[in-house]
């Protein structure tokens, strides 16, 4: 068989347990509360009848297998249960919410990468300043939490400046330039760190590169320096820089939690930390159910483009 | 200043310090001094960091108040000594917790390989399919939020990363001829493993945990910042960045100030851990 297609169902055959483990574990979440998690959500209006008639409506009498079958089953015909304050399916909240963290993370990785690639080139190939500038950038961004650079940019682009909108939130639909507005303090939060990141990964790339034999027989032959940086040596470097991006985009998820708090956006991540505050379950296993989901395609993906990016890595996946 | 007044041999501790590289001196000083001024807070702190004082509300950084007063007239100054015992505490604990059970795990794992590999990095390897804050949040969501919780939580999320390591530095030592002598000579595997196993293989390890605590405190201030870690009244960097968001335009050191010192420390543990890994980690197994 074509060892590429096999390397692609090799992969995705493995990504079938994790999401069956990540699956259960989700599953288990309202179960290992202690006590009796329907008196804790119910809290103060718990009366044995309404006790009984949560536990009825969300099945915790059944055998856990039935619970869990049933529970997946809904999930595959896109059922992720009833929001247990308002009543609302939970599907519907969520195809809200998922397209605002999308929205987010994606952009942010956008611009980390535009910025922190060439960046990290230039910190490998460049003269003293280009490397002393990217390093104090990288240091800069690995040790300054996100969320208080978030609110520094606040300070000053939204408090002193009056330029962008502290917070808030309107849809791409309704107002594209709004929407972005909105998305543009959230964004660099998140892409300062990112960007340190990837700068850092591809430096180290570059350099790894750089010295090998086919780089001096480039410059030997008269090939356009330029060339050999971006054409030649990037592409070798392609590796490291692919998989670092799919690993920092787990880091965004989490980081988007946070900041969708911050900056009072209405995505998963926000939803999730006001269920946990509310008690309601039902949200939070739906949530977490998503970002997690992200999550395992997320390095399914990374691991497809690292094996098409470098032959070296799916022929070993074939023996 | 110490070394020089004992130049020949010194105490352990001062030629350790001069063992590491020249930044990772600075990082390890750094700590030294937060880990005392921690310890000496009630010392140090010129107020109680949770006496309401009305005359102060949101007073500017004077002699009295040197970061400033927060909208209950507190000394952020104080409050942020206080919240650096906090934020220490929690990841030295979460930390130490994840260090000692990824010791005989890695180890054991490493060392035996085989079946024993198996059981022991196959249950670690599915905490890594949620994103690290994320699991964290998983277990708050379970049990609550609470310091004790964020402490296991960050512990919880570093058990999978340090084992790893010290599973891939195990398993390097493991084929080493003195470890191979030391079968040799008839030792039991116990006594392999305590004299020349774990003492080879124990570098990438303290490299990774080092660097990973600097990231512990930035996780305990997200958890605290979300609600989801240390409650008030308690002083917590988290919380005093999530209390000051809304006094932001009038009084910004109420912000400035808990957020510095956490990128301090993300600092100074960050040049540690490369420093470290420059002397003890020269294949990087250490990410």
């Amino acid at each position: 068989m074509n060892p590429r297609l096999l390397f692609v169902l090799r992969r995705l055959g493995l990504t079938i347990p994790v999401l069956f483990v990540m699956s259960v574990v989700i599953f288990l979440i309202i179960r290992l509360v202690p006590g009796d998690p329907v008196r804790t959500m119910l809290g103060f209006r718990a009366t044995p009848e309404s006790i009984a008639q949560v536990r009825a409506q969300l099945h915790l009498d059944d055998p856990l297998w039935v619970q869990y079958r049933d529970w997946l089953a809904g999930l595959l015909h896109g059922d992720f249960g009833q929001d247990f304050v308002s009543k609302a399916p939970l599907s519907e909240l969520l195809a809200q919410r998922v397209p605002v963290t999308l929205e987010i993370t994606l952009l942010s990785m956008l611009l980390a990468v535009a910025v922190g690639v060439p960046l990290g080139v230039r910190a490998a190939v460049g003269g003293r300043w280009a490397r002393r500038l990217t390093e104090g950038f990288v240091v800069f961004g690995i040790s300054v939490p996100d969320f208080w650079l978030g609110i520094m940019l606040v300070l000053v682009c939204a408090g002193t400046m009056m330029w962008l909108p502290p917070s808030g939130y309107v849809p791409f639909t309704e107002d594209p330039g709004g929407n972005l507005t909105y998305m543009i303090l959230p964004v660099l939060t998140l892409a300062v760190a990112e960007a340190a990141y990837i700068i850092r990964t591809t430096r180290g790339a570059m350099l790894g590169v750089i010295g090998r034999p086919f780089i001096v027989y480039l410059r030997a032959k008269g090939t356009r320096e330029r060339s050999i940086v971006y054409r030649h040596a990037l592409r070798n470097a392609a590796t490291p820089i692919a998989t670092v991006i799919g690993i920092q985009f787990g880091v965004l998820l989490g980081g988007a939690i946070v900041v969708e708090t911050l900056f009072a956006l209405p995505g998963v991540g926000r939803l999730i930390v006001t269920a946990i505050n509310q008690r309601n379950y039902p949200v939070v296993q739906a949530g977490l159910l998503v970002v997690a989901t992200l999550f395992i395609l997320v390095s399914l993906i990374t691991d497809l483009v690292v094996g098409f990016i470098d032959p070296q890595v799916s022929d070993r996946g074939e023996s | 200043m110490t070394a020089k007044s004992t130049p020949a041999g010194g105490t352990a501790v001062v030629r350790a310090f001069f063992w590491l590289p020249r930044s990772a001196r600075a990082g390890a000083l750094i700590l030294v001094v937060l880990v005392i001024v921690t310890l000496l807070a009630p010392l140090i702190a010129p107020h109680d960091p949770n006496a309401i004082d009305p005359t102060h509300v949101l007073a500017a950084p004077d002699l009295g108040h040197p970061f400033g007063a927060d909208a209950l007239g507190r000394d952020v100054f104080s409050r942020t000594v206080y919240a650096l015992r906090t934020s220490l505490a929690i990841v030295f604990a979460s930390v130490a917790v994840a260090s000692l059970a990824a010791l005989p795990l890695g180890t054991a794992a490493g060392y035996f390989g085989g079946w024993v590999d198996q059981v022991i990095s196959r249950p670690l390897d599915m905490l890594l399919v949620l994103p690290a804050l994320l699991l964290a949040i998983t277990l708050i969501a379970i049990v609550g939020p609470g310091s004790i919780v964020a402490a296991l939580a960050i512990a919880l999320i570093y058990l999978p990363i340090l084992a790893r390591v010290q599973r891939a530095a195990s398993l390097v030592v493991a084929h080493a001829g003195f470890v191979e002598g030391g079968r040799a000579r008839g030792w039991s595997s116990l006594a392999v493993l305590r004299r020349h196993v774990v003492p080879n293989a124990l570098g990438p390890l303290l490299v990774q945990a080092a660097i990973l605590a600097g990231f512990a405190v930035q996780i305990e201030a997200s958890l605290s910042f979300l609600g989801l870690g240390t409650q008030p009244p308690t002083p917590s960097l988290g919380l005093m960045l999530s209390e000051g968001r809304d006094v932001l335009t009038q009084a910004p050191w109420v912000e400035i100030f808990p957020g510095l010192a956490i990128a301090v420390i993300v600092l100074a543990f960050n040049l540690l851990g490369d420093g470290l890994r420059h002397r003890l980690d020269p294949q990087g197994m250490a990410s």
